[in-house]
């Protein structure tokens, strides 16, 4: 009981491993809609931030905060990007399938 | 001692479990809905260890901002989101066997893990005691971490500089304004006054 109570980094690093993985069970449970394999991004990277803000914190280290940060602005262009790309590619081809964005294939 | 645990329990009990709504729901409109609940438990676990800068940061950008964009684009695409979810279960052996060995081998670095003695000296910034979250970031981002933060802002304005160009289109069929045709339009050109006799007409 005493280990259940006192929240240490352990705890902070194991939320985020399972949200990591639910994140990579994400992309593979949902390989043919793209919009869910995005969101499946977002947390994988929400793990990571809660991994770097944990550390910073129990290390009394504040670069990771700032590293944080970096990751979300980083983040956010790639959904906007991803997101865009998304759009144009159903106004052209009529479907987001993954199977069907095989264009580039050599 | 015993309120912030249970705090932290609750926080991370709802984010793991949206977070397993967020890959598993039926529509994807519920599937951002839970992605936005993720974010906000996050922010709870985040002012719960101390962050709070990046707490609000997390739900000001992706609550706000980036969840927004999802369900705008969920929304705005006209797809059949059962058609989509044909392979679902022929995926799910092979994700729980990917997902099951990365949960072991991050449960094995976890348990392994031990502070370095010299850890302690090798901070890259040490988090000062006087002043409080925000304003530790701030005296940090801005002075050792200013050229960072600019190319950070460099990489957000060509990221919208690039959604824009990508999703602008000049659509046929509409007529739009064209400020030099109507300033060099001459009277000359368009006007003519024309001689009606009675009863005639043009």
């Amino acid at each position: 009981m005493e280990t259940m109570m006192d929240i240490g980094l352990g705890h902070y690093l194991s939320v985020a491993a399972i949200l990591f993985i639910l994140g990579v069970f994400g992309i593979f449970l949902n390989r043919r809609n793209v919009i869910i394999i995005l969101m499946s991004i977002e947390l994988i990277l929400l793990a990571v931030n809660i991994n770097l803000v944990a550390f910073s914190v129990f290390l009394h280290d504040l670069v990771g905060q700032v590293f944080a940060l970096f990751i979300l602005t980083v983040a956010a262009a790639e959904a906007a990007i991803g997101l865009a790309i998304l759009v144009i590619y159903f106004r052209n081809r009529g479907s987001i399938a993954v199977e069907d964005i095989n264009l580039m294939k050599g | 001692m015993i309120l912030p645990a249970l705090a932290f329990y609750l926080f991370a009990a709802v984010l793991v479990l949206s977070g397993m709504l967020v890959i598993t729901a039926r529509n994807p409109v519920h599937s951002v809905l839970f992605l936005i609940l993720a974010f906000f438990n996050a922010a709870g676990l985040f002012v719960l260890i101390g962050a709070e800068f990046v707490a609000m940061i997390l739900v000001i950008v992706y609550v706000g901002a980036v969840a927004v964009l999802f369900l705008f684009v969920v929304m705005m695409l006209d797809i059949n989101f059962q058609e989509l979810r044909k392979g679902f279960l022929r995926y799910l052996p092979a994700g729980l066997a990917v997902g099951a060995a990365l949960l072991a081998e991050l449960g094995l670095v976890i348990s392994g893990w031990v502070y370095a003695g010299p850890a302690d000296s090798v901070r890259a910034a040490p988090t000062p005691e006087s002043v409080g979250n925000a304003q530790a970031l701030g005296d940090l981002l801005y002075t050792q971490y200013a050229y960072v933060f600019e190319a950070s802002g460099l990489v957000l304005l060509v990221a919208m500089i690039g959604a824009i160009v990508l999703t602008l289109r000049s659509r046929k069929g509409t007529r739009r304004q064209v400020i030099a045709d109507q300033v060099s339009r001459r009277r000359d050109d368009v006007v003519a006054v024309v001689k009606v006799r009675t009863g005639e007409g043009v």
